[in-house]
């Protein structure tokens, strides 16, 4: 066991040894909350863009969300869309300049509550975009209000008792509806509670967008996201409570890789 | 100059790519459909695309993200598919995009959804409203120009009429130049801390929060200095006309000649057509009117237009409505009041009441 010796000054003085901030990421605070996933997610996106040397490529379509807080932070050309929107104004970026790397940013409000159609659609069509869904479950900058994925018995500010499918209706799963259809090269969902979970996001937004440079169609992925604020938990209990309620839900994995569909089973 | 016989929705297609639009997105309605056939079957050729969207909210999307890049990019629809895009008008004007939209109406009853902004917040489109073909081809051109040069969307006020009639006109190939855009997005900025932001909400780069107050004045500013700069009107015969009678779009045909074969005959009528619906040409309306006793105001709706001329007058002279609904039963706008023969009845039993008027 190596005991460190702490009454005397270590030989170096204390200091940050590198910058390990992404270059797409312009330095300052961001107003989203303690315990928040998002920042997260968008970093992993980041770094990825920058691993990949598509630094000078990406041109983001960016929804309305707590995330549009972030995007004053985000080093990337971009257009601030409509709430649901995002993948129409993509497709306009994408068919004018092919050569781009265009991703969208939504989150499940956004996506799946009052774009839904935008998605499948654009899906359909087989635009060459890479569409990223940050799913927390509910409406984050309104206070937490339902959505169209908030899950069976999670209690929101208009759920006050819990989701009851008899009155307030299912969840809907974004992978189960875009996997299925021809215009998708690749469909999957991960989440950002730990290192583990960090690592496969970030391996998943490579394989996205690979899926868009090789030009095999939408590239789709989700990733679970915490928000203790919207869940009214303490911050700390954020990752355990996403792994408890939502992940069951919406599973972890891989649907669809290189326009074929695949199963998450048995996937790392 | 060479001239071909076209329908009007062919002529607006072509005039529109010859213009350098590359991309253009709708979904079919009549009589907009046309416009959308001919450019699906053009715009490829010219290496552009057209996109049949699945619904006006996301064919309006399309062209937001095409504008982003730089490129000329419309869309378009009637009225009741324009209600749906409106949303996205509105932020694409404080987005400070080069819209331009095709509004092939169901005949005059969409005047102030054109000219009010029609979605949220405070802003204005550039509104030109062409009488016929001819002039529809020169306001293609001119809608692109305008929206470049004012980062502003530009509507084509068109209609059942303008889109489907034939006409022999010139097409002739202008080799459009086209401005510099130093705000498109094209990623070159990507990773300096200056990355470009196409915002409707005045965020940008670097900076926590928005400043809306200031956002929002700056563009009505803007608006001010179009409203300065853009109106236009034709007028004919207003110097010594007792009654002048005004109308707009493709209705202001049949009113010219009407107005013209009166004069020949002698009557002291004039004629009163503005051709930007929005800006309105207030203070030149206010000139030409000067001296008639009476306005009158033929539209083909419950009297939309009458407001702004109301508003220019300033009491100089009573507007009257001599038009009103008039449709046809599909209800496109080609209704029984598009007759010179009734509109000359209209004009005759007005100007009559008014000369005697001033006899007395």
């Amino acid at each position: 066991m190596i005991v460190i010796d702490t009454t005397k000054p270590p030989q170096e003085p204390a200091k940050q040894k590198w910058d390990t901030r992404p270059d797409l990421l312009i330095e300052g605070d961001h107003d989203l909350c303690p315990g928040c996933g998002e920042p997260i997610a968008l970093r992993c996106m980041l770094e990825v863009i920058e691993e990949m040397g598509l630094s000078k490529d990406a041109i983001g379509a960016v929804g309305i969300g707590c995330y549009t807080a972030l995007t004053s932070l985000l080093d990337t050309d971009m257009v601030q869309c409509l709430h649901g929107r995002a993948p129409s104004v993509a497709t306009g970026i994408k068919r004018m300049r092919p050569q781009s790397l265009v991703y969208t940013m939504q989150g499940d409000g956004d996506m799946v509550n009052e774009g839904l159609q935008e998605i499948i659609h654009s899906a359909a069509r087989g635009e060459n975009i890479t569409c990223l869904l940050l799913n927390n479950g509910v409406f984050g900058e309104t206070g937490g209000h339902m959505t169209a994925t908030t899950v069976i018995g999670q209690r929101t500010k208009n759920t006050l008792e819990g989701r009851d499918a008899a009155y307030h209706g299912h969840p809907i799963s974004m992978t189960d509806l875009l996997a299925p259809l021809g215009g998708v090269g690749y469909v999957a969902r991960s989440t950002v509670t730990t290192a583990k979970d960090i690592q496969r996001t970030r391996r998943y937004f490579k394989k996205a967008f690979e899926t868009q440079r090789t030009g095999k169609g939408l590239s789709f992925i989700e990733v679970l996201t915490m928000c203790p604020t919207g869940w009214f938990l303490p911050v700390q209990e954020g990752p355990d409570y996403l792994n408890k309620t939502m992940s069951p839900v919406f599973q972890i994995g891989e649907f669809k890789v290189d326009g074929k569909i695949v199963t998450p089973e048995g996937q790392v | 100059m060479s001239r071909e016989f076209v329908e009007g929705a062919e002529a607006l297609a072509r005039a529109a790519i010859d213009a350098g639009c590359r991309f253009f997105a709708g979904y079919p309605m009549t009589p907009f459909t046309e416009v959308l056939d001919h450019m699906a079957e053009k715009m490829p050729a010219a290496g552009g695309v057209c996109i049949n969207a699945e619904s006006e909210l996301e064919a309006v999307g399309m062209a937001w993200g095409a504008l982003s890049t730089g490129a000329r990019a419309a869309t378009g629809s009637v009225g009741q598919g324009l209600s749906l895009m409106q949303e996205s008008f509105s932020e694409i004007t404080r987005a400070e995009l080069p819209l331009v939209v095709f509004n092939m109406a169901r005949g005059q009853s969409d005047y102030f959804q054109s000219t009010r902004g029609g979605g949220h917040g405070d802003y204005y489109h550039i509104v030109l409203c062409p009488i016929d073909i001819h002039e529809a081809i020169e306001h293609v051109y001119l809608a692109f120009d305008l929206a470049d040069r004012w980062r502003n969307p530009v509507q084509i006020y068109g209609d059942y009429l303008l889109g489907h009639t034939w006409e022999s006109v010139d097409l002739t190939s202008r080799n459009v130049a086209q401005p510099a855009k130093e705000w498109a997005l094209d990623g070159s900025l990507n990773g300096t801390g200056r990355a470009r932001n196409i915002n409707s909400l005045g965020m940008t780069k670097g900076a926590k929060g928005i400043d809306p107050e200031t956002f929002w004045n700056r563009l009505q500013d803007k608006f001010r200095v179009i409203q300065a700069a853009e109106q236009r009107i034709e007028t004919e015969f207003t110097d010594d006309a007792i009654y002048t009678v005004t109308a707009w779009g493709t209705a202001a045909k049949f009113v010219r000649f009407v107005v013209r074969e009166m004069r020949k005959e002698g009557y002291k009528i004039g004629y009163i057509r503005p051709i930007t619906l929005w800006p309105f040409p207030t203070d030149a309306f206010k000139a030409a009117a000067s001296g008639a006793r009476e306005i009158g105001v033929f539209e083909l709706n419950g009297g939309q237009m009458i407001e702004d001329v109301r508003l220019s007058l300033l009491g100089d002279a009573p507007a009257v409505s001599i038009g009103g609904i008039s449709s046809d039963s599909s209800g496109f706008g080609v209704g029984p009041l598009l007759n010179t023969a009734r509109i000359r009845d209209i004009i005759e039993r007005h100007y009559a009441r008014v000369a005697a008027d001033r006899a007395a």
